[in-house]
């Protein structure tokens, strides 16, 4: 018998076992229309990832920085909606075996229908949630809803969290702990604030689920120095424009080289 | 501070309301919350305020009794909230004069916020020049061109206008900028949202901060005639001079509210900014409320001749207020608005603002229909210098004439 929300904590924690750090690419869904969605994830299925984290289009991303807003504009004029990505998951998602994390703005579930996107969700196998203007404060109704799927609610922790949120935010943790590295939006950054090692240290200390990292890691230096700190790494603004420019083998260079690293 | 219309939780008013942003900005959040809970028990605080909007915005503002205008409709007996008075000419530095001070008791150093036509950022730039805070307003590309005179008065005033062209490069696109801001300077950045809209506490905050005019309304209507309004009317984008007017008469049930949302060139062409009268539930900036959205719960843009009003969204107060029934929302379009722009100008000699332009249209329908012996109050939020050029475009009126 699998436990509850176990498909992605132990995807990540088996990673982990062989002394590897987990490496979660983002990629937004509809970048480049559909039909590229189930090549997208297969090819990064079959490079080795931990898990996927598959971001839906929103007209107001207020979380996201240019490069992954711009995705997310490309997307929405070609007509692309939760809708239609459910639909497009439905028929490939029994090929796909790494962890599907969706990514989504709440606005859209609430028009889709909760209950009906917890069932769906469900049934194409769905391992996380993020819904990152869902804070911990608002996040009742939907992990009520989620209860008895194997659907983890994935809450943030950010770098301005204070002791006794992140005790909070911890507790109700579902599959992984997202450690916001940077106070902003996503996208690539130069550096990182001299707080983040002890703010990490301190999670990991505390929480009961690994702990991966994200917002502005791009480049293989950060993947380094970040990933040593955490359970593993999201990157998501270089492997969208990755695949935006169709350099594949870039985005495998960087899976290749950020397990390297990792080790 | 009277609670009536807020649900069991705080930060909820009824279903709408909440707290929907970034994990980032919780802290900020809730330390605003505090500060401002903090800042409201504090006599020296409010005695501040007070102050400022006595002696520098020239509150209280006069309730007229527009005796030209009650004549020619025939019915109630037509008073008019003159908020158009006020330093800047609107109600919007009601809000910007209280939460600069609460920054500056925060602490923070620089102020952040979002402007649609440029009546809130050049509220905000004012008061940021007069308490010494650095100010970044965030302005839809769209609405820079628009408004180039407006962009020009912040910049005089000392802010740093920052043009948007994410999105639709309006109004909603200029606050998912500010709250990209906010998230990433939260450390000493204070966010002056303009509207009773957003994420608690900046709802009730707002509300507060404009609760002035209804407070004041509500005692010169008493000292003039003795008796409360029959009616009061006022427009509604986000909602924040109509919150503030109507939430001192919201227990008042002899009191009719009414507000007025602005129909575009009509509801049913799709093309308005009436999120309670076309829109339907969702959460948008920080806050569950109603919002124009089309049926994957993308926000859609709205559409209005008034810049103030052009926003998909009205705050979460008045969209409970609206389930319960207390007040009555109602939408006058662009063309009907120009119409009353037009008569209060000839009878009254006030150009008002062609956000408030709506509510005048809409209380002057209301009049005929009222007896004599009835009162209407209006608020005449803004004054309207501002769309002058707008109103001659679209009147379409020679410029050689």
């Amino acid at each position: 018998m699998t436990m509850a929300k176990a498909k992605l904590l132990n995807a990540i924690q088996s990673v982990n076992a062989h002394g590897d750090k987990a490496f979660v690419p983002y990629i937004m869904a509809g970048d480049g229309g559909l039909k590229t969605l189930k090549s997208k994830i297969l090819f990064l299925q079959a490079a080795g990832v931990t898990a996927i984290e598959l971001g839906i289009p929103f007209s107001d991303p207020v979380a996201d920085g240019p490069t992954i807003q711009k995705a997310g504009e490309r997307a929405l004029a070609d007509g692309i909606t939760l809708r239609s990505i459910l639909q497009e998951l439905e028929t490939f998602y029994k090929e796909v075996s790494v962890p599907l994390v969706l990514m989504t703005y709440y606005n859209p579930l609430i028009n889709y229908g909760l209950e009906k996107f917890a069932e769906v969700c469900d049934k194409l196998g769905i391992a996380g949630l993020i819904v990152p203007d869902v804070p911990l404060e608002e996040s009742e109704l939907l992990k009520s809803l989620l209860i008895k799927t194997d659907v983890a609610l994935v809450q943030l922790v950010s770098l301005t969290s204070s002791p006794e949120r992140m005790e909070k935010i911890v507790a109700a943790g579902e599959g992984f702990i997202y450690a916001v590295t940077v106070n902003g939006i996503t996208g690539v950054r130069d550096r990182f604030d001299d707080q983040l090692e002890k703010h990490l240290k301190q999670l990991k200390d505390i929480s009961p689920v690994p702990i991966l990292a994200g917002f502005g890691i791009s480049t293989l230096e950060q993947v380094r120095t970040v990933g040593s700190l955490a359970d593993g790494v999201i990157v998501g603004s270089a492997i969208v424009e990755a695949f935006h420019r169709t350099e594949l083998e870039k985005i495998n260079e960087l899976i290749e080289a950020s397990k390297k690293v990792l080790k | 501070m009277v609670n009536y219309t807020e649900g069991q939780r705080v930060g909820r008013y009824g279903r709408f309301g909440g707290q929907y942003v970034p994990e980032t900005l919780m802290t900020a959040l809730i330390e605003l919350e505090n500060a401002y809970e903090d800042a409201i028990c504090d006599p020296m605080f409010l005695d501040e305020v007070n102050y400022y909007l006595k002696d520098y915005v020239g509150r209280e503002t006069p309730l007229y009794f527009a005796e030209r205008l009650t004549k020619e409709l025939g019915g109630a007996q037509i008073y008019l909230k003159r908020e158009d008075l006020n330093h800047t000419g609107a109600h919007k530095i009601n809000n910007t004069i209280g939460q600069a001070l609460l920054a500056k008791r925060m602490g923070k150093k620089k102020i952040v916020a979002e402007t649609g036509a440029g009546q809130h950022g050049v509220a905000t730039a004012t008061v940021c020049a007069l308490f010494d805070l650095e100010c970044v307003v965030f302005m839809g590309k769209e609405d820079v061109r628009r408004q180039e005179l407006n962009v020009f008065r912040m910049e005089l005033l000392g802010a740093k206008v920052v043009s948007v062209d994410q999105g639709s490069s309006t109004l909603k696109d200029a606050v998912n900028e500010a709250l990209r801001y906010w998230v990433s300077n939260v450390e000493d950045t204070h966010y002056i949202l303009g509207s009773a809209l957003g994420p608690h506490p900046f709802p009730k905050i707002v509300r507060d901060f404009q609760r002035v005019i209804g407070l004041e309304t509500r005692r010169q209507i008493l000292e003039k005639v003795g008796k409360l309004p029959d009616a009061v009317v006022a427009c509604v984008g986000g909602g924040s001079n109509a919150i503030g007017m109507f939430h001192p008469f919201v227990e008042d049930e002899v009191v009719t509210l009414y507000g007025v949302e602005a129909g575009g060139s009509g509801i049913s062409t799709g093309l308005h900014a009436a999120a309670v009268t076309g829109g339907k539930e969702g959460v948008l900036h920080g806050s569950y409320m109603y919002i124009l959205q089309d049926d994957n719960g993308f926000i859609q843009e709205a559409h209005s001749i008034s810049a103030g009003l052009d926003y998909p969204g009205v705050g979460p107060e008045h969209s409970y207020l609206h389930d319960i029934g207390r007040v009555k929302y109602t939408s006058v379009t662009d063309s009907e608005a120009l119409e009353g722009l037009q008569l209060l100008s000839r009878k009254e000699g006030i150009i008002p603002a062609l956000e408030s332009a709506h509510a005048i249209y809409f209380a002057t329908e209301l009049a005929k229909e009222m007896s004599r012996e009835e009162i209407l109050v209006i608020c005449l939020s803004g004054r309207g210098d501002k769309d002058v050029q707008t109103v001659r475009d679209a009147l379409g009126v020679n410029d050689n004439g």
